[in-house]
């Protein structure tokens, strides 16, 4: 599919039924918090309705009709993801959970006895490098690791404004550095990572690199070839498909070098008693009946991306964010937390008001508006004690939102002054 | 939700910080949201409540939950100030359904609203549920 028509944010909303709905007591919903989770458009909605209700059957196992259309369809959304993240093989597309998952199947793969390959030995003296603006789920795996191993856990700071403080580097990544994993698009902040600078000092120490793209796959066009690393790790539910279905790439190499995550069903090549051999990638890494629907969705959700255009998207959102910012920043006693200009970043703002708990301003704007926000610490923890704060009050958006969304959360925000005033 | 009651107590907080001298110190925290409360109990002869100081952070509702309750149990006994505790938490997880007894709650009668969103009940109760394990503490 081609993007061809002009962005009409108004013909994109009449996609997303949810929201058109009403709210009790007749509030309009204003979704503001797509960085948690996006709505799904009627073609996604249909595709999974109609794949459960016409072609529904176990895939890769099931030789009759619905088991081959079933196979199709999943092995189908596979090929569409491949071909939207830029994958040079299909096979180093890996149908995970979510982008948790995803983590958790490279740390496993590191310090595990199982597993001779040089590039994944880890143990005492040895270094994990990730940053304090990282989510939790690419935080605890790396603890957990480091904990299983003896190894180092060491991360990059941020700056007043937001950044990746990158004046470290080469202290950072050095020759005992085993694997840097960090967020390409901060949840929180925004900040859009520069990948270059890190991966040129990863590759001159010979370690590997892992991005956490599950706030960046949704919102811009995304090349894994492009950026270079070894591993990225992102999520269904983000990106207007469903829950349950996350992705891995790796590169294949890598992926055949490392040991499998979950034992089951489909993974395996040959099972004795004693001992198994292991299925090729992707499927070594593919345990038990997969979320068949549920990728089957998600490959109609980037045909749907696709066909609106990820270029076009991310302008739309730029626009978006800039007038956010600005709007946001005239009201008095509100702080920005992250980057204030939409030089190298997202659609994602967080902000503290002066005196006033972001759960107080996250009810008020849901309950008087309709405005649905976050707040709290949006799985972040580390981060917030970084800039000395327990929650924000966090802002998001995507391809269906508008300035006027961001007019009425504005003057919700007033509102919320006066309440508290 | 927001009575006015509830925005005053916020706004300014009763017998708050943390006063010598006292029985049992505790620390509660609402992990989902970082609400937090430290609480010190000091009771006297017959069982009568002397203070009930705490600091603490968080949302409107869970400051002003603890200023509230800092009002009722100082000066009432042990025995009063745990049935009030009893009969808030009883509003507070009975999901708008229960009617409180307005004799028993006093001004925390003011949080009947919060018990409908089942998301802020916690904030709600952190400081109460962290008041009835200080006096557990206090006389153990």
């Amino acid at each position: 599919m081609n993007a061809a028509a002009p962005f009409d944010v108004e013909r994109i909303r009449k996609d997303f039924p949810i929201l058109s709905r009403e709210l009790p007591g007749g509030r309009p919903l204003v979704y503001l918090d797509s960085g948690n989770s996006s709505q799904k458009p009627t073609q996604v909605i249909e595709t999974m309705r109609e794949h459960l209700a016409q072609h529904y059957g176990n895939v890769g196992r099931a030789l009759h009709v619905l088991g081959s259309e079933s196979t199709d369809a999943y092995e189908g959304a596979r090929d569409k993801i491949a071909a939207f993240i830029g994958a040079p093989s299909r096979d180093e597309v890996i149908f995970t959970k979510n982008a948790s998952e995803g983590l958790n199947l490279v740390a496993y793969a590191f310090g595990n006895p199982v597993n001779t390959d040089e590039r994944f030995k880890l143990g005492p003296g040895d270094e994990i490098v990730i940053s304090e603006m990282e989510h939790h789920s690419n935080i605890v795996p790396w603890q957990l690791l480091a904990q299983r191993t003896g190894a180092t856990l060491r991360w990059f700071p941020v700056t007043d404004e937001g950044r990746l403080d990158i004046s470290g580097l080469d202290d950072l990544v050095n020759e005992r550095t085993k694997i840097v994993s960090i967020v390409h698009q901060s949840n929180v902040l925004g900040t859009v990572n520069s990948v270059s600078p890190i991966l040129a000092r990863v590759r001159e120490v010979g370690a590997l690199m892992m991005l956490d793209c599950s706030q960046s796959v949704p919102h811009q066009p995304i090349d894994v070839t492009e950026l270079g690393v070894d591993f990225v790790a992102f999520t269904g539910h983000k990106m207007v498909g469903p829950s349950g279905i996350g992705v891995l790439w790796g590169r294949k190499e890598l992926l055949d070098a490392m040991p499998p995550f979950l034992g089951g069903g489909e993974m395996i090549e040959a099972v004795w008693m004693d001992h198994s051999t292991y299925a090729p990638v992707p499927h070594k890494f593919e345990a038990g009946t997969p979320p068949i629907v549920e990728a089957v969705g998600l490959g109609a959700a980037v045909d749907y991306l696709t066909s609106i255009g990820m270029e076009e998207i991310k302008q739309h959102e730029k626009e978006l964010t800039g007038y956010a910012l600005e709007a946001l920043q005239e009201i008095p006693g509100l702080r920005i937390i992250g980057p204030r200009t939409v030089v190298a970043r997202g659609g994602t703002v967080s902000f503290t008001l002066e005196g006033i708990h972001p759960h107080d301003v996250g009810q008020i704007l849901d309950d008087v508006y309709g405005i649905a926000v976050r707040v709290g610490h949006h799985c972040a923890r580390p981060l917030h004690l970084r800039f000395g704060i327990p929650a924000t009050t966090r802002a998001s958006f995507y391809l269906y939102n508008t300035t006027a969304e961001i007019d009425a959360l504005v003057r919700g925000l007033h509102h919320v002054q006066k309440v508290f005033g | 939700m927001y009575q006015e009651l509830i925005l005053e107590h916020y706004k300014h907080p009763q017998g708050r910080g943390l006063r010598e001298p006292f029985d049992a110190e505790v620390h509660h925290v609402n992990p989902t949201c970082g609400d937090e409360v430290t609480m010190r109990v000091k009771v006297g002869d017959g069982g009568k409540v002397l203070d009930v100081s705490y600091d603490g952070q968080g949302c409107s509702i869970s400051q002003a939950a603890a200023s509230v309750l800092h009002e009722l149990a100082t000066g009432s006994t042990v025995h009063e100030s745990l049935s009030v505790v009893d009969e808030f938490t009883r509003l507070m997880q009975g999901r708008g359904q229960v009617e409180p007894d307005e004799d028993v709650l006093g001004d925390a009668v003011a949080f009947a609203g919060v018990a409908k969103f089942p998301a802020r009940v916690k904030c709600a109760l952190l400081a109460w549920m962290a008041y009835k394990d200080a006096l557990v503490r206090s006389q153990a």
